[in-house]
């Protein structure tokens, strides 16, 4: 098959089978799934899928896309400020979804919305997602919604063959993660520290144990996220996980950088050497 | 009319609102704190404690006083539920030491609040110091400046006040960076939420903690008024009251902030001008635009500048058990020195709504008696009265 006939069979596919097939892939070929997160928008919305196509070609195997929301309750300060440029800067609800709809066209690589409930809900849950479809997005990711609030969102991501992302923590109990594994989410996004999102020196040992309990009740892909910054912890958790997410020490880059190209830059050097330590 | 819920539905639910959209680091703690505050609440000896504390300590009941010179200027009979004289000078002692109680009984050696006006802050603060543990404190930049004597006083209580310098640097802000610190410490630290807000079961279990106000009225009333008023930002003052009148056949009207005047879009009239949305955890009516984003509220009091309410409150009004309205910051200000005048009580400029919707809808409450909660005493405002009045 060439590259082309490839993309179109790939566009064949739902959202969700996608994520699936991004996992199966990757674990016949022993490695874990790296998705990195950067908001739409940065460091303005004419630029923002450019800096999507930079860390595609330097690796990345599919994106967490983030909607920049005015009050997020998970994400860190670096983050925060990134949601607040973004909003200042004009990605408007449906600008974000455009450009998410643009880096899954132009990167060809499964692209995930990564929002908080109310944006969801204020345009209505079957909405949101017909508007993901419509724009390619393989998925969705709610970072304050747990599966006990998730049940009429699920319905309309199945409706319209969206992944739905569910969380699990170093809190959960079993019964929590007995739970989230019957909800049957694309993958757990397991949190892999107490608190916010940002940088840790520190890892905690507590994350071996969550993704061991997971293991033990399912085998829906884990991927951790929350704290990894490095590539050293890349590869601690490509180790023990079946993916892991790097949001903070993006989009601090982005914000630190003094111009498109040499966030674009900055930004491959890290997914590059992320995407290294992916392989194991 | 439906009837007022005893206890939300396993989900948290007042009808269509309140829930749980928390982030999942915080589920577990929040399963937690329903189990054990509803353990505590069955609990004889916590119960005990509790009361106890409230009368020796905080000087309840708080008297409800029949306010003969204002009644007289008004025409209309007005008494008011003295909330003012509680210890630390405002209800939200209440609440702060019986989720203090709690913090203690599960064994959590820190505890954390948001705070507006300051007063739900010095009321934590006040609880740490009295039951021995650590506390810290939220509160935007905005209010540190506007609130600046209950900033002191919770200094010298011992509580570290951190300033949050996000968003507008108020209430909101406060409170999203309370939820922030709880997720990273949840397991050493309970957040003592001030109002009737978050995921549940915090509106529940402080609506609980408050109405304390409302069954001390209906013990201390010979006959029941024909209207209870309150202000409303989160709304805990209000549901305290509201709760145990709900049904009794007292109209009972909350007062949103109405800031500079609705159409100004400057207010914090979450029910009045909002619509249902999810803010800080729970499904509600809050301030937001047609993308979700939450817009950020005004009010001159720090109290009731929140940019959502209480879920209780969002089905308090669909159902038709309480309505609310709004009056202005300038109207406010008029109803601080009304009382200051007639009566020579000088209230909080958020219990200064409830009084001034009284002044100005007196003709049309004439003949009536009408409950006012004085929710909380003004000396915290004291900059702001002397520049405004």
């Amino acid at each position: 098959m060439s590259d082309h006939e490839r993309a179109a069979a790939a566009r064949m596919r739902s959202g969700a089978e996608r994520i699936a097939d991004l996992f199966s892939v990757a674990r016949e070929e022993g490695r874990a799934v790296f998705l990195p997160f950067l908001t739409a928008g940065l460091p303005n919305p004419a630029s923002s899928t450019r800096l999507f196509a930079a860390m595609a070609e330097a690796g990345a195997d599919g994106f967490e896309v983030g909607i920049p929301y005015s009050d997020p309750l998970m994400d860190g300060p670096v983050i925060c400020r990134g949601s607040e440029q973004a909003i200042s800067e004009g990605a408007t609800l449906d600008r974000s979804l455009s450009i998410l709809g643009e880096v899954a066209e132009t990167t060809g690589l499964p692209s995930l919305a990564m929002t908080y409930a109310n944006p969801v809900f204020r345009r209505g849950a079957d909405r949101f997602c017909d508007r993901l479809a419509e724009a390619g997005a393989a998925g969705l990711i709610v970072a304050d919604l747990p599966f006990d609030e998730a049940g009429p969102l699920g319905d309309a991501a199945r409706r319209h063959g969206l992944g739905l992302v569910l969380f699990l923590a170093l809190t959960s109990g079993y019964n929590r993660i007995r739970a989230v594994a019957e909800a049957e989410p694309s993958f757990i996004y397991a949190v892999a520290n107490l608190g916010v999102t940002g940088e840790r020196s520190e890892w905690s040992s507590r994350v071996e144990r969550l993704v061991e309990g997971i293991r033990e009740v399912t085998d829906i892909p884990v991927v951790l996220g929350v704290g990894i910054s490095t590539p050293e912890q890349a590869a601690i958790a490509a180790g023990l996980a079946d993916g892991f997410i790097v949001g903070t020490a993006l989009v601090r880059r982005v914000l630190e950088s003094s111009d498109e190209e040499d966030a674009a830059r900055s930004l491959a050097g890290l997914v590059g050497e992320m995407a290294f330590a992916a392989r194991r | 009319m439906r009837a007022r819920l005893h206890r939300p539905d396993p989900r948290g639910r007042f009808g269509e609102y309140g829930g749980r959209f928390a982030p999942e680091t915080l589920m577990t703690a929040l399963e937690e704190l329903e189990v054990e505050f509803a353990s505590a609440w069955a609990d004889p000896l916590f119960v005990g404690e509790y009361h106890r504390l409230l009368e020796l300590y905080v000087g309840r009941p708080t008297p409800l006083y029949p306010a003969h010179r204002l009644s007289e200027r008004l025409g209309v009979e007005v008494w008011l539920k003295r909330e003012d004289l509680a210890h630390t000078g405002a209800h939200k002692i209440n609440n702060a030491l019986g989720q203090g109680l709690l913090a203690h009984r599960m064994g959590k050696p820190r505890i954390i609040a948001e705070t507006g006006a300051g007063q739900h802050g010095v009321a934590t603060a006040t609880a740490a110091a009295v039951l021995g543990l650590e506390c810290q404190v939220y509160m935007g930049e905005v209010d540190i400046r506007r609130q600046a004597p209950n900033v002191s006083r919770m200094q010298i209580l011992g509580a570290d006040v951190i300033g949050v310098a996000s968003g507008a640097g108020t209430l909101k802000d406060a409170v999203s960076e309370a939820m922030r610190d709880w997720a990273r410490t949840v397991e050493e630290t309970q957040y003592v939420i001030g109002s009737v807000v978050g995921p549940h079961p915090f509106p529940w279990m402080v609506r609980e903690l408050q109405k304390v106000i409302g069954d001390e009225v209906l013990r201390q009333s010979e006959q029941l008024p024909d209207v209870a008023v309150a202000c409303v930002g989160g709304g805990s003052n209000a549901i305290g009251m509201f709760w145990p009148l709900a049904g009794t056949g007292v109209e009972l009207v909350g007062v949103e902030a109405g800031g500079e005047g609705i159409g100004t879009g400057r207010h914090g009239a979450s029910i009045g001008a909002g619509s249902p949305g999810i803010l800080h955890g729970a499904r509600t009516y809050m301030l937001q635009d047609d993308d979700g984003q939450v817009l950020e509220a005004h009010s001159i009091s720090a109290g009731l500048d929140y940019p959502g309410v209480g879920p209780e409150h969002s089905y308090f009004q669909e159902v038709g058990l309480a309505r609310y309205v709004s009056v202005t910051d300038r109207e406010a200000l008029d109803g601080v020195r009304l009382l200051a005048l007639t009566e020579g009580i000088i209230p909080a400029l958020e219990s200064a709504h409830a009084v001034a919707w009284v002044a100005r809808e007196a003709s049309s409450l004439r003949h009536k008696t009408v409950l006012i909660n004085l929710s909380g005493r003004g000396d915290k405002d004291m900059e702001m009265l002397v520049e405004r009045l």
